[in-house]
């Protein structure tokens, strides 16, 4: 059995005064237990609706959303989630804010500083445990949001181009952290984001939308062997994939530029 | 080179540079007033001099009348003003992030924000008299439904993430309005309340214009009459004062109580 299941998502906005939006059409998706699996499309695609479905922000038109069998209706804790903008919570410190999930299922209080200690430790930010999130820098305030998101120990971990706002080196470190925190822990991902690089790095498997409507196009397995390092990024397999995957995007690309050509026009 | 950096919009100038610029505006405003009084150009009930207005201050600091008054209008402002901040805080967070609350007041504070308190105080004296409770409420009506609007913005503009982050990491509707959006918008609502103490001040003539005996703005007012415009500008630079301390004092409780929050 899957561990996540989406069966016949459909999702029409239909805002004020405008024609209503297919952001998702239809859409089938299995996630298996401990995979990491990546969601890559372009921007409009409905990437971020799919994953807040599964977050329980927000309520699917039509379709089943499971989650180890049980549908999922609203948000909880064993749904952990790291947005893309900083999500810490500024009065908090650091160690607070890893906190903040633990204390609210009110373990005792050590049992919330051991958990937030050891997440720490494992995203590399010892000694600033008492810092506040204004004092850390775009990528360290990630880490903590993604220390947070697992104190939690959620059954399934969601990230919403949680490294979008990054510069590319940072975004390369992140990317290497996140993995050896995988790896350790042994978590199921589900990864949005609108970067191939990121997608293949990153996945077990690949899916990539198409946008208006927003449906899966094809999945891809990617065999590349873990762990994976820097140098996997230029090595052929890993070219093969960006090859099949960018030609799938740019297709897209295209189509979704003509619609928005055409709408302007009409 | 230090002219570039006066003249380039958002350019920062050294210390020294800013402190002598302040001290010249401060200088060319005295030396005017000198000019005017000592000059002989205008007569004393039109402006008093400087020394005058020094004397009229040591005056009632030695018999004591010029703390009577400001303890009066202190009493006024910060009686008004806390009772506003009490309903406007709690009231302006709800309504700028639950659209029922504000669907409910906001009618009423569109339209009472337009009108001028001073055209409320007949039906103030008509309703609760001409004591001290009447330039309370003067105070407070100025300062509540503004208070109200400003905080709403603040609330409205936190994060919808933020919240949203809160109720994945299993935060309840309550835990994410008292854990998340209050702390959230406690920086904001210290600066509005800072920005609408400013305001109070501003009120307090207005206040104290029906049936005072005691308070600043009464001393102005009172002057007027004999034309003591010595009198009228050491109430003037005394509310000037008292409202520089207030300010100075909510930048200090800025900084202590919310250390975490974004330098301003």
């Amino acid at each position: 059995m899957s561990k996540l299941s989406l069966r016949d998502i459909t999702v029409r906005f239909e805002p004020k005064g405008k024609p209503p939006v297919l952001a998702l059409d239809d859409v089938s998706l299995d996630v298996a237990n401990d995979t990491f699996s990546v969601i890559v499309g372009p921007s409009g695609c409905g990437k971020s609706t799919l994953l807040r479905l599964v977050a329980g922000l927000e309520t699917p038109t039509s379709g089943r959303l499971e989650l180890d069998g049980d549908p999922i209706n609203g948000p909880s804790a064993d749904r952990g989630m790291v947005f893309q903008s900083y999500t810490l919570f500024p009065w908090l410190t650091v160690r607070e804010n890893v906190m903040f999930g633990p204390k609210l299922k009110n373990l005792p209080k050590s049992e919330c500083e051991d958990i937030a200690d050891d997440l720490i430790k494992a995203v590399h930010l010892e000694g600033f445990e008492k810092s506040y999130p204004k004092e850390l820098s775009g990528g360290m305030r990630q880490r903590v949001a993604l220390a947070r998101a697992l104190a939690n120990d959620p059954r399934i971990l969601l990230m919403d181009e949680p490294f979008g706002a990054l510069d590319s080196q940072t975004r390369q470190m992140m990317q290497e952290l996140l993995l050896d925190v995988w790896q350790s822990r042994r978590k199921t991902v589900l990864f949005i984001t609108h970067d191939i690089d990121e997608a293949i790095f990153l996945g077990d498997e690949v899916h990539v939308m198409s946008a208006r409507p927003g449906l899966i196009k094809q999945s891809l397995d990617i065999a590349i062997p873990r762990p994976r390092h820097i140098d996997a990024l230029t090595s052929p397999e890993f070219m093969d994939y960006k090859r099949t995957i960018l030609s799938l995007m740019h297709d897209e690309a295209i189509k979704a530029e003509d619609a928005a050509n055409h709408r302007k026009s009409a | 080179m230090w002219t570039r950096s006066l003249f380039s919009p958002k350019t920062d100038i050294d210390k020294g540079t800013y402190v002598t610029l302040s001290l010249i505006s401060v200088a060319i405003v005295m030396a005017l007033w000198c000019l005017l009084t000592y000059g002989g150009i205008t007569p004393k009930d039109f402006l008093a001099a400087p020394h005058e207005v020094v004397a009229a201050g040591i005056k009632r600091i030695a018999n004591m009348s010029l703390f009577e008054h400001m303890w009066a209008s202190l009493v006024v402002i910060l009686s008004g003003f806390i009772l506003a901040s009490v309903f406007a805080v709690p009231i302006g967070i709800l309504m700028g992030s639950f659209r029922a609350v504000q669907a409910l007041i906001e009618p009423i504070t569109g339209f009472m924000r337009y009108i001028p308190v001073s055209a409320l105080i007949p039906l103030l004296i008509l309703w609760i008299g001409i004591g001290v409770e009447q330039k309370i409420m003067v105070i407070f009506l100025g300062t509540f439904f503004q208070q109200l609007i400003l905080i709403s913005d603040v609330s409205a503009r936190i994060s919808k993430d933020l919240i949203d982050c809160a109720y994945t990491l299993g935060a309840d509707r309550r835990r994410v309005v008292t854990r998340v959006l209050v702390p959230a918008c406690m920086p904001g609502v210290m600066d509005n309340l800072r920005v609408t103490m400013g305001w109070a001040w501003t009120y307090l003539v207005v206040a104290e214009l029906v049936a005072a005996d005691t308070g600043l703005g009464y001393m102005i007012l009172n002057a007027m009459r004999g034309l003591f415009t010595d009198v009228i500008l050491l109430g003037v630079f005394t509310i000037g004062i008292l409202g520089l301390i207030t300010d100075f004092f909510f930048k200090w409780a800025r900084r202590r109580l919310l250390p975490w929050s974004a330098d301003f």
